[in-house]
């Protein structure tokens, strides 16, 4: 991990090359974040992994509700030559649910935004194939966001569940 | 609508638009569907290839047929009650997936975990990881049609499995890792029996190389198959036995040690080409090495207490309940409403048998964690099949996604 001055500087960097890009940096238990401005998160990337931070350990999404804005995509990047981790936040509404793709930076960001996707609904724009990857093709809703219930759903042998053997209750 | 048309056409919203079209008699493609059951997928993987003849063309992965929606329900759980649950994500790595949560936990918490329970985690960490490449080698061999690995490997599985039970009461799903430390310290005997598995394992893991090296079908199954250089790897975020059988030494207990893994001499068995015979051999020199740091751990086991002596996040000892009034009441917060963690964010990479295995840990001040997310290597190391498979036979798909060793329970959670 950079230290508290070592992210002090990354993020003085990246606002160099674009100063609306970087829109506060965090530094809490040993763990270093640039929250990023969404639109250009693709190119403080960009600058991460020209830095050296060359390897996409881990993409995901997050629900910060009651807090505005709402969905939180994170990204874990890693210096493989220094073992040095820094991640990466943009947090997007839900409304406005909008973010660049950056499969064409790692391929491998293709499956993580997929689920990010399929669990909170955030569109990835540049992504190949963004399709849901867990939950149903044809599933409605977001199930990994705060105000989605947890609780049954409708399966192939709901329809007759009363009668079906072994129902006793 | 019925519940059985609504699933009929569930099935046909799958769409094959994007497969290349047939060109003519000579390239008729065809499209085969393998799985969701299926005994060479490990597990319920759906797989649509595209054949020219036997030649794969295509491939698209199909996933979600176990999603269980796990980091939902974690979310409704306090602290200590979603260890049960993140352990049945990577269902052949349990003792990893809590390893990844507690630890995240316990850096959101800022408490240290004593040098016994750390050495405690790593021997558990390590018959794990063995117990996993077992798991993987047998039903591999048993892929390429060797039917006596199969058993080999499930007979040292048995003495791994029971000598979980041994430790915490059950052979699966143990939840042993606990936030702090481990759930009980290791009963009497169980070193005895861990140090004859040990000196076992070397002599067993030699018989596994002397019935598979030597043999004519497994190296012209495995030697040159489905090779994928370690820049491809890294681009597509592949870690663990996958990359270093490209060359790439990357094993988080060397490059970020945790849990004490530093205190330990092993090696990092590499390959050269990253064909399916050097992600063969890295998985089997892992065994030995595994080994070792199970003997070290064992042999240098320091005295002390398993868990952390702070009692907000530990249970007190049975025995202070019925003097301690202050027992009582802890006793009593931790198992009704479990501790509180302070807000933050953390994410925490340990190695597991497949790879980098990340817990992202949310907490918002409450008793209930606000996100958990397990960054599973399986999901990720799935997407580099397509490259590994592209333009090999149909029978080398089936020994490279054994190779890969994908758990379905990691991928969809």
């Amino acid at each position: 991990m950079p230290d508290a001055t070592g992210l002090e500087l990354i993020a003085h960097d990246l606002r160099d090359a674009d100063s609306e890009s970087v829109l506060g940096t965090v530094f809490m238990h040993g763990r270093a974040t640039v929250i990023a401005e969404p639109r250009l998160v693709h190119s403080v990337l960009e600058r991460l992994k020209d830095r050296g931070y060359g390897f996409l350990a881990s993409l995901h999404g997050c629900d910060y509700y009651p807090e505005e804005p709402r969905l939180g995509v994170l990204y874990e990047l890693l210096d493989m030559h220094e073992v040095d981790r820094i991640s990466v936040k943009a947090r997007v509404h839900v409304d406005a649910a909008h973010i660049a793709s950056v499969v064409d930076l790692w391929p491998g960001a293709n499956h993580p935004e997929r689920e990010v996707y399929d669990m909170f609904g955030v569109v990835f724009d540049g992504h190949p194939d963004l399709r849901r990857i867990l939950m149903p093709e044809d599933y409605e809703g977001f199930p990994q966001r705060r105000d989605f219930p947890i609780g049954g759903e409708p399966v192939l042998f709901t329809y007759n569940e009363e009668n079906s053997y072994g129902k006793w209750q | 609508m019925s519940a059985t048309s609504d699933y009929r056409r569930r099935e046909e919203s799958i769409t094959l638009a994007s497969e290349p079209a047939g060109q003519g008699e000579t390239h008729e493609l065809l499209t085969l569907n393998i799985g969701p059951h299926h005994p060479a997928t490990h597990g319920v993987l759906r797989l649509l290839v595209t054949l020219e003849g036997e030649i794969v063309r295509d491939l698209k992965p199909i996933i979600g047929y176990v999603h269980t929606g796990i980091e939902k329900t974690c979310e409704d759980k306090s602290y200590w009650k979603v260890i049960p649950c993140v352990e049945r994500m990577d269902y052949l790595a349990y003792y990893f997936n809590a390893m990844a949560f507690c630890g995240a936990v316990e850096t959101l918490l800022g408490i240290e975990v004593p040098p016994r329970a750390q050495y405690l985690r790593v021997i558990h960490l390590e018959l794990n990881r063995i117990m996993s490449h077992l798991v993987w080698l047998g039903t591999s061999a048993l892929d390429l049609g060797a039917m006596s690995m199969f058993w080999y490997c499930f007979r040292e599985r048995e003495t791994i499995l029971d000598l979980f039970e041994m430790s915490s009461g059950q052979r699966m799903h143990t939840r042993y890792i606990q936030v702090g430390g481990v759930m009980e310290d290791i009963p009497h005997g169980f070193d005895t029996k861990l140090a004859a598995f040990v000196k076992e394992m070397p002599t067993r893991a030699d018989q596994y190389a002397a019935l598979l090296e030597q043999n004519e079908i497994v190296l012209q199954r495995l030697r040159n198959v489905c090779p994928l250089d370690e820049q491809t790897l890294l681009s597509l975020g592949v870690t663990g036995p996958l990359l270093r059988a490209a060359g790439n030494p990357w094993d988080l207990r060397k490059a970020q040690p945790y849990s004490s893994y530093d205190h330990f001499d092993f090696k990092i068995p590499v390959g050269t080409v990253g064909d399916n015979y050097d992600r063969f051999r890295v998985r089997h020199a892992e065994l030995y090495e595994s080994t070792k740091i199970i003997d070290q751990a064992l042999r240098g086991l320091p005295e002390g207490p398993f868990i952390t002596p702070d009692r907000k996040v530990s249970l007190p000892p049975r025995h202070e309940l019925a003097t301690s009034m202050e027992a009582l009441i802890h006793h009593f917060k931790l198992v009704t409403e479990g501790f509180r963690v302070p807000p933050g964010e953390v994410y925490y990479p340990i190695e597991s048998p497949r790879g980098e295995l990340g817990c992202f840990v949310r907490a918002d001040g409450s008793a209930k964690p606000a996100r958990v997310h397990m960054r599973d290597p399986s999901f990720v190391n799935l997407q580099a099949t397509v490259p590994m498979v592209k333009d090999a036979y149909i029978a080398d798909l089936i020994a490279t996604l054994a190779m890969i060793d994908p758990i379905l329970g990691g991928i969809d959670r």
